[in-house]
């Protein structure tokens, strides 16, 4: 698969203060990339580096293949963390200008944004002064500006953070519609919840180091646990006394009389038929699921196990 | 460089569009006149019409003062000086004229006052009282008072500098004032203009639009536009305001000075018969008439306008950009502007400095502060346009010349100073920084 974006070691001290530990990743050309980490672990630093905001101490950054040049600003669209505008400008002039920076004619950037401000039904607000918006509305402004350049690679630092539950879903919307048309879109958050579903590879940065990085499937799999799932109705003590040496009740809840929810760790190889093999004969199963781990306890699990510091493929 | 001009022209429209911008270019002409007119009309009337009590005790040779524009003269026969101030609290007189026995011996008199008049009434209180001291010692001495103006002389040096081609100038003192005006002029829009880049960092930096805009452009870039967008904008007020002025003096010219023209000759023949009274030939040589603009002598035509000028937009243009570039590093290094203050004296100390030896030079031209303050850039700009005013001799065009690559170097190199700490510093949010700090920014890369 081609990686429109890769970073090679990249490294980046602040005076005695390591932002960034040798961070190589990644980022297939048309995914949805999760850049993950708690909050202070060296993200927006990565980011900023990427942007060519500031510049790495040695390590590279390659887009498409090259590294990163002045004209490479132009196939990015980034919507920082701390995001703004100005206050006492209008919209429509301050939108111009912003797409202007980004090299577009003005002729270009009044076609483009009459496209969205139409689709966002805001075109209202067009002369209107930054200020009287409220912070909903300048974050759609925000977005706007974000992506009206057609960038190859969009970059979402903790996009949500801030906007209400309709946004959200328009703005998330927005996001899926442009990664169908081939946009690669990279979310930054330590909200790892947020971006499981959606995001198909991740890379988990704490304290300035990877500690993990490669396809969410490929993660899973390899820390799953062998936890299985299963809702049942019958007798709690039927059930228990039907599981053998190699399965290992952890814990179950009675849903209605009779009903049980109940989580089984497998050990010694023992597959999941061998439960059901073992369980059919003495309760009604209704339902046997795989419980795989969030990545939340995935980053829990890496971060506090010191030998994990691998890339999984 | 493209971007850079697209920076440069929001910076200069959005400011240029503000209201406060078309007032203040407006208002700015008409409220300099103002205050000038103003301070000069306070500082010539009196507040009220002076009532004085004359204590003579030559009497009766004093009791025929003449009253003047704004005071009269009241006489008590036989009134003491212990009496006059007994009863001085309670009356209605506002001074007592105090003329002792001795006054042709002393020359002098006194005056007490309940509030002071101003001094051009004084002076004129003088002369009448000088006038007829005269009158007393001539009758005295038995002199002639056709001889006495015969002998009467005024008496006056005019200098004149000999310079290097040979040719004798007028040394004027008033041409260190136009020197000192053009100083202030840069101080003024130095400090107004350079506080406009602090706080045009300082808004991009809490509005947090910094982060959006870095990425299409680089910081440097962004820098040098907000700096040199609000460069124009202060040409263009000064245009504006010259444009503005002009217009303005030669309308009032037209409509008032004609008035006080005439009013002005009329004062100039009473002098001039005044004095010829006493002194017959003597002519009052030194009374320039400030309005007359066709004599080669006025001081508005001995100053070297377009070199003047065209030093005043090379040293506003370096000493702004050195310092704006400095503010902008200020800017970049808060958060808000409260946070500004002490970062912002070691960058007002030079300026006020340079104000404060301009000041002094108008006393004393040739100090070596005034030297060192036209050579080192920090103050130069203010400093040197004081010593051009007052004419520069072509061997001291070394000194311009040094001052004037100083100063280039100099912004050249505050601004790379600043380039490198604004581009950290806009980033930075919610750190009390100190100079510490700063300097740990200067190193990174």
């Amino acid at each position: 698969m081609i990686n429109i974006l890769e970073t090679h070691n990249v490294i980046k001290d602040y005076a005695g203060h390591k932002a960034l530990k040798n961070i190589s990743i990644n980022v297939p050309k048309g995914s949805i990339f999760g850049l993950l980490g708690p909050n202070g672990a060296g993200k927006t630093t990565l980011i900023r580096i990427i942007n060519q905001i500031t510049m790495p101490d040695s390590g590279q950054v390659l887009l498409n293949g090259e590294p990163i040049a002045e004209k490479h600003r132009s196939l990015i669209g980034y919507l920082p963390e701390e995001r703004g505008l100005y206050r006492k400008m209008k919209v429509g002039e301050q939108c111009i200008y912003l797409a202007q920076l980004k090299g577009m004619s003005r002729k270009e950037a009044v076609q483009k944004l009459k496209y969205w401000f139409e689709k966002f039904e805001i075109i209202g607000w067009w002369d209107k002064k930054v200020e009287e918006l409220s912070k909903g509305m300048a974050q759609k402004i925000q977005f706007i500006v974000t992506v009206l350049h057609e960038p190859e690679l969009l970059i979402l630092d903790e996009p949500f953070s801030g906007f209400d539950p309709i946004n959200t879903n328009l703005i998330k919307e927005e996001i899926m519609r442009l990664n169908a048309n081939g946009t690669t879109i990279i979310f930054s958050t330590h909200n790892m919840a947020s971006v499981e579903e959606i995001c198909q590879d991740i890379a988990l940065i704490n304290n300035a180091e990877k500690i993990l990085s490669g396809k969410v499937r490929d993660i899973k799999n390899d820390y799953k646990t062998n936890e299985y799932q299963v809702e049942f109705f019958g007798h709690m003590l039927t059930f228990t006394n039907a599981l053998w040496t190699g399965a290992e009740l952890l814990d179950s809840i009675e849903l209605e009389k009779e009903h049980y929810t109940a989580r089984v760790k497998l050990k010694n190889n023992s597959s999941i038929n061998d439960l059901l093999t073992s369980i059919l004969p003495h309760v009604e199963v209704h339902g046997l699921k795989e419980v795989l781990p969030s990545m939340n306890d995935i980053f829990i699990q890496a971060v506090s196990d010191p030998n994990i510091n691998a890339t999984i493929n | 460089m493209n971007k850079i001009w697209l920076v440069i022209k929001r910076e200069y429209l959005t400011r240029v569009k503000k209201k406060s911008f078309i007032i203040m270019t407006l208002l700015g002409p008409l409220l300099m006149a103002g205050v000038i007119a103003l301070i000069s009309y306070l500082g010539m009337t009196d507040s009220s019409p002076q009532n004085i009590l004359v204590v003579d005790e030559m009497a009766p040779i004093f009791d025929n003062l003449e009253n003047g524009e704004n005071y009269t003269f009241s006489y008590i026969d036989g009134v003491s000086l212990e009496d006059a101030q007994d009863m001085f609290k309670d009356s209605d007189y506002t001074s007592i004229l105090y003329i002792p026995s001795n006054i042709d011996k002393s020359d002098r008199a006194i005056l007490y006052f309940k509030s002071q008049p101003s001094g051009r009434t004084v002076r004129s209180i003088e002369n009448k009282v000088e006038k007829i001291v005269e009158q007393m010692k001539l009758a005295k001495y038995n002199i002639d008072p056709n001889d006495y103006a015969k002998i009467r002389t005024n008496f006056n040096i005019t200098s004149y500098k000999y310079n290097e081609n040979g040719k004798a100038e007028k040394v004027m003192e008033e041409k260190t004032v136009v020197g000192f005006f053009f100083g202030i002029l840069i101080y003024m829009f130095i400090f107004m203009y350079g506080v406009q880049v602090m706080k045009g960092v300082i808004e991009e930096k809490t509005s947090r639009i910094i982060e959006v805009i870095i990425t299409s452009v680089k910081p440097f870039q962004l820098m040098m536009g907000k700096i040199l967008g609000i460069a124009l904008v202060a040409i263009t007020q000064f245009m504006l305001w010259v444009i503005l002025m002009a217009a303005f003096v030669s309308v009032a010219q037209g409509v008032i000075m004609d008035n006080k023209q005439e009013a002005m000759m009329e004062q100039v023949q009473n002098m001039q018969q005044m004095q010829g009274m006493q002194s017959g030939e003597v002519k009052l040589e030194n009374a320039e008439n400030p309005f007359d603009l066709t004599d080669p002598d006025n001081l508005l035509n001995r100053i070297d306008w377009p070199l003047m000028i065209g030093l005043f937009i090379f040293y506003f243009l370096g000493g702004y950009l050195l310092y704006a570039a400095l503010f902008a590093t200020i800017g970049a290094a808060v958060d808000n502007e409260t946070d500004s203050q002490q970062f912002m004296l070691p960058v007002t100390i030079p300026l006020i400095a340079a104000y404060a030896i301009s000041a002094m030079m108008i006393e004393n031209p040739e100090s070596p502060a005034a030297f060192w303050g036209s050579i080192i850039p920090l103050t130069s700009p203010i400093v040197m346009m004081v010593r051009v005013s007052m004419g520069i001799e072509s061997s001291a065009y070394w000194e311009l010349g040094l001052s004037m690559i100083l100063l280039v170097l100099g912004f050249l190199a505050t601004t790379w100073l600043a380039a490198k700490i604004y581009r950290v510093g806009i980033l930075m949010y919610g750190k009390k920084v100190n100079y510490k700090e700063l300097w740990k920014w200067l190193r990174y890369h």
